[in-house]
């Protein structure tokens, strides 16, 4: 278990100048150690290329990357300890499921005995122990990536375990034991813990604080909930949330708002500076009120869908498209239908040159 | 076009691909084909597009009996997993390939038109191998759409894609389906996406076809314990009872008024999705006491996962709720609410479905 | 997951004659003289009486083919325990890209461009003790080497040759299969804290199962076929200790003009090294369903 500390930049050009040179801008960060982090984003924003300069895998073009206040920019994965699951299972097709457990411990020279004892352990943990001598290339996907995980959990100084889109190739629905299996090793082994994804379902509930990355640069760190409740910048409003914030071009004018050309009156005192702004409100948050109500925006429905635990009501103001959530229980318009939405609430966040004006 | 399958089964050797299943597609409307890996989904799109000839049984399209016949001679598109264009010819040369082989006029104009509905028309003269996987699969998306055919077919198009992106072009397309005439197919591993899709929805399991109906139909009123477990994500929650007086006991001993049918069986199976599990309290509930063993925090979800006399639990809660590991917890649910499975499988009661809203 | 089945087009056999012709009139109507061949004897042009089974029988019972059939044997397989073993050395430190990769694979694949009777001629100089530089050298330091008086130097020169000919197949063949190993299997191995030995054994080795055994297959096939260069090198001496199948039957067909056991011959030889590419080959599929199954399981 270490802390992990990054202060560096890295690009595949051996001068950069400009942004786009950049594959990670420069950035500073700590992974504290037992924590569970996430990176995540889009393909291409960087979070591979950070994942492999923490494991080892990749030397950053400036910079360094210390664990526990040691420098270890320039070390192998092997010696920083720590364990790495990919997106595709890596197992050892020739051996069984205890070989390949035992395999990191075997090329330690670790005794067989408290092998044994450790694979005992790590198997019970996995769910996997009466399995534990077939064949591990007969097994499904999922077992087969907790083989993999197994292999990192099962030494017991590892520093950090790195997980690069490891669910990528499971079932939805074994995913959610996996995912179970993960917090939970969590729980008990008390391990730093660095997962990459793009999908925000699997970052916001495995970590405990999630970056979030686009293009090379982490635009916010935090909990799910400031992620969610909070967004610091457009892109997390956008990325986080299914569907993702809906935004709306808005003014203020000598004090005043003004959303789509219709004047809304500010609550909560907000002061927002003058100019072009942001409205962005997310779909659970966007409440339909009443025809006649002072404050809301009208719009027209689209499209009505039944989502099993929600209803999506789609609608149009002007040539912007919003979202709203609906309990199902609630009274659904129907396409066609004018509503009036009430698009200023505590929720509401107001953004100027996509940065969060708190 | 109506496409009608009859019997149609598939065994290649000793292995059985498709147990014979009667299909008969809406015309002109969506239909998702929803099972996990494995259960027979790109087995029955390749019978229906003519690249495989089924065993048994007839497809007829029209009336006609295409068994037999090439998928050359069959008017069909298709789109795979795996972004497949042809890779030394540019985007253009691509989306016009399905018309230059029909020998229509015209191709330029209508080549612009599909891209710039598809946003990709800034990409016109370069190669696929140049573009980003989600633009890759747009290209393809064109092609087929190019060909105007009056069956389409999608293989799980948008599995290799950022989640992000697949939002994004899952709302293209169902736009798009609306506007053509053409009946489509559409293959799919997550729940969520079909009830996104709306349309029809076939369930499939291990190569047999489960169900077959209007998307919220199939979702509310699954006909057995297979198709609610295929056709639910968080996974349903399901608890063994027996029927008595009054109701049912499960187990712990509880009895619940949950009303049945007169000639139910003894041995059940009650089921509930997630959603439907609350924390506050409302007339008529029953409480269910327990410990929470996992809480995970999904954005505007919560995720609860609770150890109950009946059983394992997980309940979704609206917004974030902070639950401490061990901590104790109570459930409530309303035994109106409750799906009644035959322990063997089929439904004997489902609840009446909130409000009405598509 | 399936592949498809395509429903029969019969138009495609007309595509198809061209080819069946030529291979008709290359291939089996020769076989099929040799199988006339077999079954009579030729007493005259004009003169020849069928005999039945009597020529197989004969050949069965010759000492000299059973002697020839033994000495080929060894040789497979001592080309086999040295050839597979030590491409794979060379596959391994053959550079992976870039363009080293290309030159050193250029310079890998030179000795199998060449002609084989000239590859024959080669080596035939080379261990000459006046002019060969092999031969040379040996006798200068000392060596008594002499492939055409002392059969024991005749084998490893006759193996050494082939060795030297077709290692390269067996390299690049193990190269191809190495390349498509994902980096992934490297780093987590390098995260086990495997040595190079161990990655070797649990993780190269059986990625390249399948081009191995293909190798296997080729080499056994055309080592046990081998003509050109033996006899070239040696003609099959010094005595016969050299003498291997092909050569024998050569031998008896050409030089002697035994045209029935020669024809029996050769169709005994045909069908031995069908079983055995039969066999192998079987064996080969069931590894790779096996493998497959188990990978879906």
């Amino acid at each position: 278990m270490a802390r992990i500390e990054l202060d560096l930049a890295h690009a595949y050009k051996p001068n950069p100048t400009r942004d786009e040179d950049y594959a990670l801008l420069p950035l500073k960060m700590a992974f504290e150690d037992g924590g569970a982090y996430a990176l995540l984003g889009p393909s291409g924003c960087g979070k591979t290329t950070m994942l492999n300069i923490i494991s080892g895998l990749l030397v950053p073009s400036q910079g360094t990357v210390t664990f526990d206040g040691r420098d270890v920019t320039r070390q192998s994965p092997q010696q920083r300890n720590i364990a790495q699951v990919f997106q595709f299972p890596v197992i050892y097709d020739t051996m069984t499921v205890a070989q390949n457990l035992a395999f990191p411990l075997k090329n330690r020279k670790v005794p067989e005995a408290e092998i044994k004892a450790q694979v005992g352990r790590i198997a019970e943990m996995l769910e996997m122990s009466h399995q534990l001598d077939m064949r591990a290339a007969g097994l499904s996907a999922d077992q087969k990536q907790k083989i993999s995980l197994g292999r990192g959990l099962v030494r017991s100084d590892v520093s950090a375990v790195l997980f690069d889109e490891p669910l990528t190739v499971i079932d939805p629905h074994l995913k959610w034991q996996l995912r179970r299996k993960l917090k939970q090793i969590h729980h008990e082994l008390k391990l730093t813990l660095i997962y990459v994804t793009h999908d925000q379902v699997e970052a916001l509930t495995f970590a405990d604080e999630v970056v979030v990355m686009t293009r090379g640069r982490a635009v916010q760190v935090g909990a799910a909930e400031a992620l969610f409740e909070r967004p610091a910048h457009t892109f997390v409003g956008h990325f986080i949330g299914s569907p993702g914030m809906n935004f709306l071009p808005a003014a203020s004018v000598r004090g005043g708002l003004v959303v789509l050309g219709q004047p809304l009156a500010l609550t909560d005192g907000h002061v927002l500076p003058e100019g072009p702004l942001k409205l962005g409100i997310r779909p659970e948050y966007l409440a339909l009120g009443q025809a006649g109500e002072p404050n809301t925006l009208p719009a027209t429905v689209t499209r009505v869908q039944d989502i099993g635990t929600y209803v999506m009501v789609t609608c149009e103001a002007g040539e912007h498209r919003l979202k709203c959530r609906l309990a199902p229980e609630a009274a659904a318009p129907v396409a066609g239908d004018t509503v009036h939405l009430r698009v200023l609430g505590e929720h509401t966040c107001f953004y100027k040159d996509e940065a969060l004006i708190s | 076009m109506q496409l009608s399958l009859e019997h149609v089964g598939k065994t290649v050797g000793p292995a059985v691909h498709l147990y014979p299943q009667s299909l008969s597609l809406a015309p002109g409307a969506v239909t998702v084909l929803l099972g996990a890996t494995q259960a027979g989904k790109t087995s029955l799109m390749r019978v229906m597009a003519g690249l495989d000839v089924a065993t048994t049984g007839r497809v007829l399209v029209d009336g006609v009996d295409v068994t037999r016949m090439s998928v050359r001679q069959r008017n069909v598109a298709m789109v795979y997993q795996q972004f497949v264009n042809y890779p030394s010819m540019t985007v253009a040369q691509n989306i016009a390939s399905p018309m230059r082989l029909r020998g229509d006029r015209d191709v330029d104009q209508r080549v612009r038109d599909i891209a710039a509905r598809l946003h990709i028309d800034m990409f016109l003269d370069r190669l696929p191998a140049e573009l980003s996987g989600g633009q890759q699969q747009r290209v393809a998306l064109a092609r087929a759409l190019a060909k105007q055919a009056p069956l389409m077919l999608f293989d799980e198009p948008l599995v290799n894609l950022d989640y992000k992106l697949r939002e994004e072009l899952r709302e293209e397309l169902t736009q798009l389906f609306a506007a053509g005439e053409s009946t489509v197919v559409y293959a799919t591993t997550e729940p969520g996406e079909a009830l996104l899709l709306g349309g029809y929805t076939a369930v499939m399991d291990a190569g047999e076809l489960l169900q077959y109906g209007p998307t919220a139909e199939v979702f509310h009123h699954p006909q057995s314990i297979r198709v609610a477990r295929a056709f639910s994500d968080p996974p349903m929650n399901l608890m063994a009872a027996e029927s008595v007086a009054g109701g049912v006991r499960v187990q712990g001993g509880d009895i619940w008024p949950v009303p049945l049918p007169a000639e139910a069986p003894k041995r059940l199976t009650l089921g509930l999705r997630a959603g439907g599990l609350r924390v506050t309290q409302r007339p008529g509930d029953v409480a269910l006491p327990g410990r929470v063993e996992l809480a995970e925090i999904a954005g505007s979800d919560t995720f609860v996962h609770v150890h109950t006399g009946v059983g394992e639990l997980v309940a979704q809660l609206t917004g974030v709720h902070v639950c401490p590991l061990g901590d104790p917890i109570t459930l409530y649910l309303q035994p109106d609410s409750l799906f009644v499975f035959d322990a063997e499988g089929p439904l004997v009661r489902a609840p009446a479905r909130p409000g009405r809203a598509h | 997951m399936s592949t498809t089945t395509k429903p029969v087009n019969q138009k495609a056999w007309f595509l198809v004659l061209p080819v069946i012709v030529c291979v008709a009139f290359s291939a089996i109507l020769p076989l099929m003289t040799v199988v006339n061949y077999s079954v009579q004897d030729v007493l005259s042009p004009d003169r020849r009486v069928f005999v039945g089974t009597e020529w197989f029988a004969a050949v069965m019972r010759d000492e000299e083919l059973h002697l020839a059939l033994w000495r080929q044997i060894q040789f497979s397989l001592a080309v086999l325990l040295v050839e597979i073993p030590l491409g794979i050395a060379l596959a391994l430190s053959m550079p992976a890209q870039g363009w080293k990769s290309s030159a050193v694979l250029v310079l890998v694949a030179l000795s199998l461009l060449i002609p084989w009777n000239v590859v024959g001629t080669i080596w035939q100089i080379f261990g000459r003790a006046d002019i060969g530089l092999l031969g040379y050298y040996l006798q200068q330091a000392g060596m008594e080497y002499s492939y055409t008086g002392n059969s024991t130097h005749a084998w490893w020169t006759v193996l050494a040759m082939d060795v030297w000919h077709w290692t390269p197949l067996v390299a690049l063949l193990a190269f191809a299969g190495l390349r498509s190993i994902p980096d992934a299997y490297y780093q987590a191995a390098s995260i086990d804290g495997a040595s190079k030995w161990a990655v070797f054994r649990y993780i190269q080795l059986p990625k390249m199962r399948g081009v191995l055994m293909i190798a296997v297959l080729l080499r056994f096939m055309d080592s046990f076929m081998i003509y050109t260069e033996p006899f070239v090198l040696t003609g099959g001496g010094p005595g016969n200790a050299t003498t291997f199948l092909s050569q024998y039957l050569t031998t008896k067909a050409v030089g002697q003009f035994d045209l029935g056991p020669a024809a029996a011959f050769s169709l005994i030889y045909f069908l031995i090294i069908l079983l055995f590419c039969f066999v192998l080959y079987n064996w080969m599929q069931s590894l790779g369903t096996s493998e497959k199954e188990q990978g879906h399981g």
